[in-house]
């Protein structure tokens, strides 16, 4: 599919390297603590100073677990009642870890809010005995500090930080739909003020080390370090706790002072916060803000204003329940319930479940250097792979290479690469007209145009002079897989690999096999789509595969409703506070017009008038007007250069008149509309479920939301069902098919579900 | 192993159907920190003065060098070949063909190994290989945005066009452009990266001052006992005559201690006392095949025997060329560390000297980065930098290869041994290893020395 645009705090989600959830059991401790071994918590005495080292053997990450809290617990014990400790460092030995958060199956395994409000509690009253220790304690971070793991970090007295690229701090817990229930939300506003608290809070974004201390999140920085005697992360972690010792010490001396001079600026936001009126006007901003950004669909970002107020407004006591209580209401929701779902959904996606390729994918070619190809390229060259972008024209591998440079010279703009590192990233890129050393590709990603003709005459082309073993990848968004390999000569390396645009932003790959692919080559489509940073479905072959199938109907019906006399803006309203993050007209725009007109003529005729709805000749006649959506200006809106507000486009509107249809009173409210929009797409989904093309409900779920923008409240068309009850969507669709037909008739793996009600996609 | 035990493996390096190539004399300006003494002059004057104090040494006549080469980092734009300048300016033939080169702080070591070259292939039988380095006035340009508009402002041709871009100049187009000592790839300075490279190898605070404060007591020894015979007077024109190095200052451990880190704050280890300084000052060294110096009644110093650079990973390597370097280029000339008599390293921080000599203590390092069975061994202090180094000299970027080099060839015909080496690193992560040879031992060169014979081995 040519586009599709996720936005807002959505499309930051999985981007996160964070583990909040680790995935791994919690682990009761029904040995008693005193005779067991620990395990996750160790301390020593470096002279004066208690280090002690956090490192949970049973997981990649360290998370705030029964087990680590019940260890952590003796041991500040320990040190609190040892005379001899003047100061203590905490410290995790993980490499690239901290505190990745606390551990999400404890708070999965909770029956009530209550129960998670009292856990709540319970972290707050340790991280409190933290806050208020006799002896200074400085939290050494290398790795990720998120969620929990910062929670506990800013309890402590310092904080020293490594500048690793590793080394994260966030607070990514609203985009779980929760909040930071450990007193977070208390803390926070007082360490960096109420706007950077909210700021944190409301997006979850991850900070990077150099922007913590600029904050006034960590108070000193230590530099990674090269391979010295020992392995760099190794002797990196060691220098860190040398310095956090030193620190330390010197606190506990008083050489050290813990509250900083404030300069000019901050004593003046300080005045300004402390002004009731001010701070009034911030909540309400704010407020406003999250309304319009949520649509209210999203309960998360409301209760940590409400948190962060209440402790601010009324004082700590307050606040600490504030947050506890609505922390437990919040674990509670469905909203919650679906982005964790998604979370989990998204790691599991994120592995190769086809096994190590034989042959690790090292060259890449890529054919067609338009939008597709050149972002395919952008994705791939600097992950280690070398990459040929090839193109028939100067002109399409010019503006080709242009794109990918463009791509990482942004990341120089946001400091986030440099520009010796671009370089030497964009060697790794060829691009060029001809074969030339295609002999030595691995795999070869034909991004041409969508013509079986064309991508026949490539696939031979390309066959006769890469080896054997490359593979040869499609990345069509509707061709059937088995009808591109119907020219293959080996059509067991013939794999459809379905990116979306733009390719560098969009985190979906829905990877296409056929009966005839082979294992191997399925496992590196995923392999190589793993190493580009893609969250990947593998789905099985047929007319729009997954994603595309289930656009299909859903934008069929949006051109009946625009047929109907739905304005664009009015559909774009109506789609996005059902929770899409673009509305349907848009979306059409940022697909265009004519891959959508192509779509829908293609499985049309593949599927018949169960994808109809919407006059096809609209779009047609769009496309002969030029009207192609956003790449060629003009689409159901007017495009301009700087342009904020989009217009719609007068013209389309003519268009729209033209082929006007007559509403049905009865399923025309706005509900309806959004309903018969939503149903066409779930059904379809459940349909691709039944028919096998996908494996399961949670490539499903994570398909719709990564790749096409479906509602991450809702979690996904089979959660939704699940969530919304298949009975009561069975009853809504029966009502638009007695009017609209078979478009509308519940597939019978929907129906079963409606029939059974204890019968769900997701456990 | 077998080689490893036997010492003077070798008595000589020369190499059959290889040309003996010596270093005939070398001689310096007082190395002064910048902004001092020299701070109104040039860069090629300083360069101008190495060169005359050469002439008048060596008294060689002027149109019998073949070709003159200079190393300088920090280029003045108004003489960007500043070899070929400083030479006009010092008097040689303008039939001398001149030109500079530019490797960081072994660009003189990059002249050097050029006139080798140029001497090896049979192009010349006289070269004469320098470096200069002027940290008293750095080119400092207008922003790119302003150079711009200036340079639009030359083509313009209306008043209206020449106004408009006039107008265009924003405040912060004035803002300046500094030269930093900075890799550009890294956009990490040198200092920084010594400091992390020193924690990374564990060499602490004191180490470092302790090496600083040798460093300083060893140069003050070796100036007071006149032993730094390659320092030439230079008269600075409408001052007085400079005859020495002006930034040796032994100081004592405490006094070190006081100071704070200069680039990693505030628990860095590098300071301005366990760091090189900014310095000016210039070399010079004549280089000739040996059948030419002795047709010309030379004796000289040394033989230039053997050399290599090697190149690592600039961001976390950058300073450890010396560790890379020495065992290559003792494998070449089949020699071991405990062959060589005397070692001259470039001194750029205390902690990167510490970090290279842990290195090369380092089993570990050299399997798991140097592919090598075992760690390459540490040269013996009593043999290394006893005349002070770049610490307490001063570091004039381009111009310390050459210092080096001389030194080596001074210290072994006054320590009385066969083998020297020097090593240097340089931004970029390269480095230079020199190696030179006494001659006393070489029946070959009796013939024309009595003492002052080296031979050179880089």
């Amino acid at each position: 599919m040519a586009g599709v645009r996720a936005a807002g705090v959505f499309s930051r989600f999985a981007n996160s390297k964070y583990s909040l959830l680790s995935g791994h059991a919690s682990r009761s401790l029904s040995v008693s603590s005193s005779v067991a071994a620990r395990t996750h918590v160790s301390y020593e005495l470096k002279d004066d100073v208690a280090v002690i080292r956090l490192n949970d053997p049973t997981s990649k990450v360290n998370t705030l677990s029964v087990q680590m809290q019940a260890e952590l617990t003796e041991v500040m014990g320990e040190v609190w009642s040892n005379g001899a400790v003047k100061s203590a460092v905490f410290i995790s030995t993980k490499p690239g870890c901290f505190i990745a958060g606390a551990d999400i199956n404890m708070i999965q395994a909770c029956k009530s809010s209550e129960e998670v409000t009292s856990l709540s509690r319970e972290g707050q009253k340790m991280f409190e005995k933290i806050e208020k220790s006799p002896i200074p304690i400085v939290a050494a971070i290398n790795g990720s500090c998120l969620g929990g793991g910062l929670e506990f970090a800013i309890a402590c007295q310092y904080r020293v930080a490594t500048k690793s690229r590793k080394t994260i701090l966030g607070t990514p817990e609203v985009m779980l739909g929760l909040l930071p229930g450990a007193g977070g939300t208390q803390r926070l506003p007082k360490m960096v003020g109420l706007p950077g608290a909210f700021d944190m809070m409301l997006t979850g974004r991850n900070i990077r080390a150099d922007k913590a201390k600029k904050m006034g999140l960590v108070h000193q920085l230590v530099d990674p370090l090269g391979p010295g005697l020992k392995p760099a992360e190794e002797r990196t972690i060691e220098y860190l706790e040398e310095v956090a010792v030193g620190v330390a010490k010197g606190i506990a001396n008083k050489k050290v002072s813990l509250t900083k001079e404030k300069g000019f600026m901050q004593k003046l936001q300080d005045t300004v916060m402390g002004l009731g009126p001010v701070r009034k006007q911030i909540y309400k901003t704010v407020s406003d803000k999250v309304q319009k950004q949520t649509k209210g669909l999203y309960p998360a970002p409301v209760k940590i204003i409400e948190s962060i107020q209440a402790g601010v407004e009324q004082g700590g006591e307050a606040g600490y329940v504030a947050e506890a209580t609505n922390f437990g209401k919040l674990a509670m929701t469905s909203e919650s319930r679906a982005l964790i779902g998604l979370y989990q959904g998204q790691v599991i996606c994120k592995k190769n479940h086809y096994g190590t390729p034989e042959k690790e994918v090292k060259k890449l070619a890529i054919l067609g250097a338009g939008l597709m190809g050149a972002g395919i390229a952008q994705v791939s060259v600097d992950k280690g792979l070398t990459t040929i972008l090839k193109d028939t024209a100067v002109d399409g591998i010019s503006r080709g290479e242009q794109q990918v440079y463009k791509g990482l010279n942004d990341k120089v703009k946001k400091k986030a690469l440099t520009s010796f590192a671009r370089d030497t990233i964009l060697s790794n890129l060829s691009a060029q007209l001809d074969y030339s050393s295609f002999k030595s590709a691995d795999m070869v990603i034909e991004a041409v145009f969508e013509d079986i003709n064309i991508k026949h005459k490539v696939l031979k082309e390309v066959e006769a002079v890469i080896p054997p073993h490359c593979i040869f990848a499609s990345n069509t968004s509707a061709l059937p897989i088995k009808d591109i390999a119907a020219a293959s000569k080996r059509p067991e390396k013939v794999i459809g690999m379905h990116y979306f645009s733009p390719v560098d932003k969009m985190q979906l790959l829905e990877i296409i096999t056929t009966d005839k692919t082979s294992k191997d080559t399925t496992a590196s489509a995923v392999s190589v789509g793993l190493k580009q940073g893609k969250i990947i479905i593998v789905v099985g072959d047929g007319p729009g595969f997954y994603t595309t199938r289930c656009l299909a109907p859903m934008l069929a019906e949006a051109v009946r409703v625009l047929q109907e006399g739905v304005g664009p803006k009015r559909l774009d309203a109506l789609t996005t506070s059902f929770g899409f993050p673009v509305g349907a007209a848009t979306l059409a725009d940022e697909v265009g017009i004519d891959v959508a007109a192509h779509v829908a003529e293609d499985l049309g005729k593949a599927f018949g008038s169960r994808f109809g709805g919407g006059n096809v000749d609209v779009l047609k006649t769009m496309v002969e007007k030029g009207f192609k959506g956003r790449k060629s200006g003009k689409g159901c809106y007017i495009y301009g250069k700087g342009k904020k507000d989009k217009s719609v486009n007068p013209d389309a509107e003519e268009i729209l008149k033209k082929y006007k249809l007559a509403a049905h009173p009865a399923i025309s409210t706005d509900s309806d509309i959004q309903y018969r929009l939503v149903s066409r797409f779930v059904n379809e989904a459940v349909l691709c479920l039944q028919e096998n093309i996908l494996r399961n409900p949670v490539e499903g779920d994570i398909g719709a939301v990564f790749g096409l923008g479906f509602p991450p409240c809702l979690g996904g068309p089979f959660r939704f069902v699940d969530s919304f009850g298949a009975e009561r969507l069975v009853g809504i669709m029966k009502r638009f098919e007695d009017i609209y037909g078979n478009q509308f008739t519940p597939c019978q793996l929907l129906l079963d579900h409606a029939k059974n009600p204890s019968k769900k996609f997701h456990k | 192993k077998v080689l490893s035990i036997q010492t003077k493996s070798k008595k000589t390096l020369a190499r059959p159907n290889v040309k003996n190539i010596v270093l005939v004399e070398g001689v310096r300006t007082p190395f002064l920190l910048s902004g001092t003494t020299y701070s109104d002059l040039m860069p090629h004057d300083l360069a101008r003065a190495a060169l005359q104090g050469l002439l008048h040494r060596t008294a060689i006549p002027k149109d019998v060098v073949d070709y003159i080469i200079y190393g300088t980092v920090i280029q003045e734009v108004k003489t960007s070949n500043v070899a070929r300048e400083a030479a006009l300016g010092a008097g040689f033939s303008d039939k001398i063909p001149s030109h500079t080169v530019t490797m960081a702080c072994i660009s003189s070591n990059q002249a050097m190994t050029s006139a080798v070259g140029l001497i090896a292939a049979g192009q010349c039988d006289a070269v004469v290989a320098g470096g200069v380095e002027f940290m008293s006035d750095v080119p400092i340009r207008h922003s790119r945005k302003m150079r711009k508009t200036m340079l639009s402002l030359n083509k313009a041709k209306t008043l209206g066009q020449r106004l408009s871009l006039l107008g265009s100049i924003r405040l912060a187009h004035l803002s300046p452009e500094l030269p930093a000592v900075a890799e550009f790839s890294t956009s990490e300075t040198m200092g920084h990266s010594a400091d992390r490279l020193a924690a990374a190898f564990g060499v602490s605070r004191v180490e470092q001052d302790e090496f600083a404060l040798r460093s300083h007591s060893l140069a003050k020894k070796a100036q007071d006992a006149g032993l730094l015979q390659d320092v030439i007077s230079f008269k600075v024109p409408g001052r007085d005559i400079v005859s020495q190095d002006n930034g040796i200052r032994p100081s004592s451990m405490e006094q070190m201690a006081k100071l704070k880190p200069a680039f990693i704050k505030p628990h860095g280890t590098v300071t301005a006392a366990n760091s090189s300084f900014l310095t000016d000052g210039a070399s010079a060294v004549l280089i000739m095949s040996e059948e030419k110096a002795l047709a010309m009644g030379y004796k000289p110093k040394a033989y230039l025997r053997d050399f290599v650079y090697v190149s690592q990973d600039p961001k976390d390597q950058l300073l450890l060329g010396p560790t890379y370097g020495t065992p290559k280029v003792l494998e070449r000339a089949g020699l071991t560390m405990s062959d060589i008599d005397v070692f001259e390293f470039h001194e750029a921080f205390a902690g990167q000297i510490m970090a290279n000599l842990k290195a090369m203590d380092s089993d570990w390092f050299a399997q798991t980065y140097m592919g090598r069975k075992s760690k390459v061994g540490t040269p013996p202090m009593d043999k290394f930098n006893l005349w002070g180094g770049s610490l307490s000299l001063g570091h004039p970027f381009g111009a310390t290869g050459c210092r080096l080099v001389t030194t080596v060839a001074h210290r072994l015909q006054k320590e009385g041994g066969q083998y020297g080496l020097v090593a240097a690193c340089a931004a970029g992560g390269q480095v230079s290893d020199t190696h030179v040879q006494h001659s006393l031992v070489v029946p070959a060169m009796i013939a024309f020395c009595t003492y002052a014979k080296h031979l050179y081995e880089l």
